[in-house]
């Protein structure tokens, strides 16, 4: 089958694309500081020995490891206002799905992270007087959070890729776009190759410092 | 009246009773060595000590003061916040360092000061400066841990304890993990510690330092004190056999 390239018909849309594409770069902003910090509270509650923080967090990463993102973001949208009494905006329900799923994910991360401390460290803090928090924040935390940065790097990677889900919901993003212009273009083979090479062209660089810091880490120890 | 009064010390790791009973008493200015094979409970005491391991049963005494409140089914249960304190009283100096890797020297001797103690950077800064100077690192402030030999992390982990300015001072095994030639500048800054009149308990092997710096020695056994007394005492003319079993294993292949 021989098909005829023609960009012209894409490039006449640069327009919606940098609509789209700052669409998407905001889910993803909103999506990734949601879904790391509460991955963090999570991470934490695993962590703790008390069973009030360990089982709640615990039902909350199998819960949302174990259900797929869209049907959560769909549900957000579609069932959640039928049972409560306000609207969701596309964005609002997209993100949540996002960052909640994020959140259980990258809460796996930082539990992990935080006992790959080792045992002595928390005897140093402690033999000084620091209480649980303050041993936490000053002296584990940030050791771990360095081993973690590979973990979270590739986390954050998923978090743009998850972004197009939001066009399930009619969120204007990078996806969204590429479908509009298809449909009224009828140039469904450009448009979808341009959304493919620009989300390509954000996620590279990405992907390289990840690399990067990952050697680096070996390096050091 | 002593600084510390230990009565009834137990600890149990599940099935495992490594403390029964033990009773112990330091006055100021007293620097007790604690011997003991491998499995003793040497460390365990220790840890008991400052609360780094809860005991299972038993009193702690410091000041005069009991630590701790007895609950209603019997036991007695600490508060946080009380071991938080009892812990910058007593300052602890472990066989393994753990020093902060992620902080230079002298971040490392600042961070109590800063953290648990509130104070200004700038006053934080000097004192933990003169820590370092007194252990003889005033030179290595600005060097991280990876980059300090085995003498002089143990050397900065005591200037961090000291900055705390503990009444007890704990040492498990200081010179343990060292190459022999580095155990020397560890022991000799002890040493000065003992020679201003700190109260220090010394978990150590090293019989001849013990033996010099000590006041009284402990000889531990299955969990309790098997025998106590002055260094000539113990090390010299040890009246139980286990004592001396120890001893003279420990004595087989010196010089």
């Amino acid at each position: 089958m021989d098909h005829h390239w023609d960009f012209a018909s894409v490039f006449a849309n640069t327009d919606a694309l940098l609509v789209g594409a700052a669409g998407t770069l905001r889910i993803f902003a909103i999506c990734l500081v949601l879904g790391l910090s509460l991955g963090l509270v999570v991470g934490l509650g695993r962590y703790a020995h008390s069973k009030w923080a360990y089982l709640p967090a615990t039902a909350f990463v199998e819960f949302f490891r174990n259900t797929p993102v869209l049907v959560q973001i769909l549900w957000f949208y579609f069932a959640m206002p039928i049972l409560l009494p306000f609207e969701i905006s596309p964005l609002a329900a997209a993100s949540l799905g996002i960052s909640l799923n994020s959140a259980a994910f990258s809460a796996e991360i930082y539990r992990g992270g935080i006992q790959s401390i080792e045992r002595g460290q928390w005897d140093g803090a402690r033999a000084l007087g620091m209480g649980w928090g303050q041993a936490m924040r000053r002296i584990i935390l940030p050791q771990a959070v360095k081993r973690m940065l590979p973990a979270l790097t590739n986390r954050a990677i998923e978090i743009f890729k998850m972004s197009t889900l939001a066009s399930a919901v009619a969120y204007v993003e990078l996806l969204q776009q590429g479908k509009l212009i298809a449909s009224l273009n009828f140039n469904p083979i450009e448009a979808y190759t341009a959304v493919a090479v620009i989300f390509f062209i954000f996620l590279w660089p990405l992907v390289q410092f990840t690399y990067v810091l990952e050697r680096r880490l070996k390096r050091d120890e | 009246m002593s600084l510390l009064r230990v009565a009834g010390l137990a600890k149990r790791f599940g099935a495992n009773e490594v403390l029964r009973g033990l009773d112990l008493e330091v006055k100021q200015g007293e620097r007790i060595a604690i011997l003991g094979a491998s499995g003793s409970g040497k460390s365990t005491l220790l840890r008991c000590l400052n609360f780094m391991e809860m005991p299972t049963a038993g009193l702690i005494e410091l000041d005069g003061k009991a630590l701790g409140r007895e609950s209603k089914s019997g036991e007695r249960v600490y508060r946080e916040n009380e071991l938080t304190r009892v812990r910058q009283r007593v300052g602890m100096v472990f066989q393994q360092f753990n020093l902060f890797p992620h902080m230079t020297a002298i971040g490392n001797v600042m961070e109590g000061l800063r953290t648990v103690r509130r104070m200004p950077a700038a006053e934080a800064r000097t004192r933990a400066q003169a820590e370092l100077a007194r252990v003889g690192l005033a030179d290595k402030a600005d060097h991280y841990p990876a980059h300090l030999s085995g003498g002089q992390k143990q050397r900065v982990a005591i200037a961090r304890a000291l900055a705390m300015d503990p009444e007890l001072l704990l040492f498990d095994e200081p010179t343990s993990a060292l190459d022999p030639e580095l155990v020397g500048e560890v022991l000799g800054v002890i040493h000065a510690l003992a020679e201003e009149g700190r109260t220090m308990l010394l978990v150590t092997h090293e019989l001849g330092f013990a033996y010099h710096v000590a006041t009284r020695v402990i000889f531990l056994a299955d969990g309790a004190i098997h025998e106590s007394g002055t260094p000539d005492e113990v090390l010299k003319n040890p009246r139980k056999e286990r004592t001396r079993a120890f001893l003279a294993s420990h004595k087989q292949y010196s010089l």
